[in-house]
């Protein structure tokens, strides 16, 4: 996916930042790391354990986003948060993004919401967007869809557009 | 018809001594929202937002469009603050595209990004104005307001949405007299922001309602990844203009305005000094201005590189970002976008739960919640 340059000059933190995924093993891939932005994947069993290590030894006290990606063509779902800091020093500028990717037939994943408070709304939103549940988060009903909605996700690849005929 | 998150849809006793109330969504002050509030006598012990009327699908509607085609539905989310909505959108693709805009563009988007930013807080004061009882700060900012509305027009020729900043830079230079005007408009601003202080912000009425109600602890703020005003008026200095300069914030002068008290009170100062500020922001762009092109030209159906871009800007009412999936097309494979009414919602049931019936306006707006921008 990623189009950086092979070898971008990092500033320290980022630099650190990737040190201490490095010591996490298998457990974490690193997708892209350029100034201010790192993205990296993990699996949904390991999702829980990594966002810990992110709050708690990273520093990344918020939930800036949550983003829901169909890719049909793999059969998988994405759902990517991303965490901002407001303690840690010198992190401000940065967003760190964990990716996980989950099978479209089977879209389970734990929630995070008793690490990160911040992350309800954007979970509740991401699961009747793409249809992917959040397990273990307490409240998981409509939010922006209308009550009546009785059609797919509509963030989903398969969803038309009504009246639109041009491949989106 | 279901009865959906919350409970009633109209008032409803469900206790003894417990009643259940529907705020919104026709509601006057609220806008396109609702939330239901549960109240113990003058109380108020439970509260459920229910947002989503006007969820338009405009992340599903960017797939289906071309970059550029997508600029002015994105900016009718948020018709407060049209530049900001567009702004890290136009960021994130240029970022996929390869392509750096012009000093000129950048400085012209930080003029057309603050004066927004006053325009936003106009209307926001006005509705506080009149959640608090005080209609002649309904009249004033809505008055002021069309000075810089104004202003905007002469740079962006229409008065609300302008469709400015696009990608490859802003999509026209400003006139020559714009400095002039703008200049005497802030000259009679800064006069006038005296008098809002004095009769407003300062009244002892206002100081009543406002102090010590609606308390968000600064840990909680953090944790509860709230943004912009509420989160500056909660003692944290984060803005993302310091936190991570775009365009050329960096080369300007300017403080972070944060408050100790926590309470609609410091919310509400909070959008004061801004507006103060924006200004200051102004003049020193129009000192430095350098001359040049506004724009790199680009091909409507410009095609990005695959990969993924997450642009974000300080808008009026806090953080805004723009996550975006390119496959390499002409079109954005994924667009998310991340708007700070969203973010401070979290606050809402957190606020006034605990609060009174009759603090519940003054809770609310002081979040400067836009349930469009919200809903997108």
């Amino acid at each position: 996916m990623s189009t950086t340059p092979a070898q971008p000059i990092l500033p320290d933190e980022e630099k650190s930042i990737l040190d201490f995924f490095a010591k996490l093993g298998e457990r974490t891939k690193v997708v892209f790391a350029k100034p201010n932005r790192i993205k990296i994947n993990v699996t949904r069993e390991n999702l829980v354990e990594v966002t810990k290590f992110v709050r708690d030894e990273l520093k990344f006290d918020h939930c800036t986003n949550v983003t829901g990606t169909d890719f049909p063509k793999d059969k998988q779902l994405e759902i990517t948060y991303h965490f901002g800091s407001i303690g840690g020093t010198g992190l401000r500028r940065i967003i760190l993004a964990v990716a996980c990717r989950v099978p479209s037939t089977d879209p389970l994943l734990p929630s995070i919401i008793d690490l990160y408070p911040s992350v309800n709304y954007h979970e509740r939103e991401t699961a009747e967007m793409i249809g992917c549940v959040f397990q273990g988060h307490p409240n998981l009903s409509r939010l922006l869809l209308p009550e009546d909605w009785t059609d797919i996700p509509p963030m989903l690849k398969a969803y038309r557009l009504p009246g639109r005929l041009e491949e989106g | 018809m279901s009865m959906g998150v919350g409970s009633a849809f109209s008032t409803e006793k469900i206790s003894e001594d417990k009643m259940s109330i529907s705020v919104g969504p026709q509601h006057p002050g609220a806008g396109h929202f609702r939330f239901t509030v549960t109240i113990d006598g003058d109380t108020i012990v439970d509260c459920v937002p229910d947002p989503g009327y006007v969820h338009r699908g405009a992340e599903k509607q960017t797939e289906y469009r071309s970059f550029l085609q997508s600029i002015p539905m994105l900016e009718r989310s948020s018709l407060t603050d049209v530049t900001n909505i567009i702004m890290p959108f136009s960021m994130a693709a240029e970022e996929l595209m390869g392509i750096q805009i012009p000093p000129r563009a950048q400085y012209l988007r930080m003029i057309m990004s603050e004066n927004q930013r006053i325009l936003s807080h106009l209307y926001w004061l006005g509705i506080q104005g009149i959640f608090l009882g005080h209609s002649t700060v309904f009249m004033w900012p809505l008055g002021d307001r069309e000075l810089f509305i104004d202003l905007g027009q002469m740079i962006g020729g229409a008065r609300i949405t302008y469709s400015y900043a696009i990608p490859g830079g802003v999509r026209n230079d400003m006139p020559d007299d714009f400095k002039d005007r703008a200049l005497k408009v802030f000259d009679y601003f800064e006069a006038r922001l005296k008098d809002y202080e004095k009769i407003f912000f300062n009244n002892p009425l206002v100081l009543k309602r406002t102090q010590d109600v609606g308390v968000l602890p600064r840990a909680e703020a953090i944790k509860l990844g709230v943004v912009g005003q509420t989160l500056r008026a909660s003692g944290v200095k984060s803005d993302t203009r310091i936190d991570e300069p775009y365009n050329f914030y960096k080369d300007l002068n300017f403080e972070v305005p944060t408050y100790e008290s926590c309470d609609t009170w410091a919310r509400c100062m909070v959008h004061l000094v801004e507006m103060r500020q924006s200004m200051d922001i102004m003049r020193q762009c129009l000192e430095k201005l350098p001359q040049g092109p506004v724009r790199v030209k680009l091909s409507p159906q410009q095609r990005a590189q695959a990969g993924e871009a997450y642009a974000r800007v300080e808008a009026s009412r806090g953080a805004l970002s723009f996550h975006i999936i390119s496959e390499g097309s002409t079109k954005p494979y994924r667009v998310k976008i991340s708007v700070p009414s969203f973010r401070n919602l979290i606050a809402l049931p957190r606020l006034l739960i605990g609060s009174h019936v009759a603090d519940m306006p003054a809770i609310y707006w002081s979040l400067d919640y836009w349930p469009v921008e919200a809903d997108r």
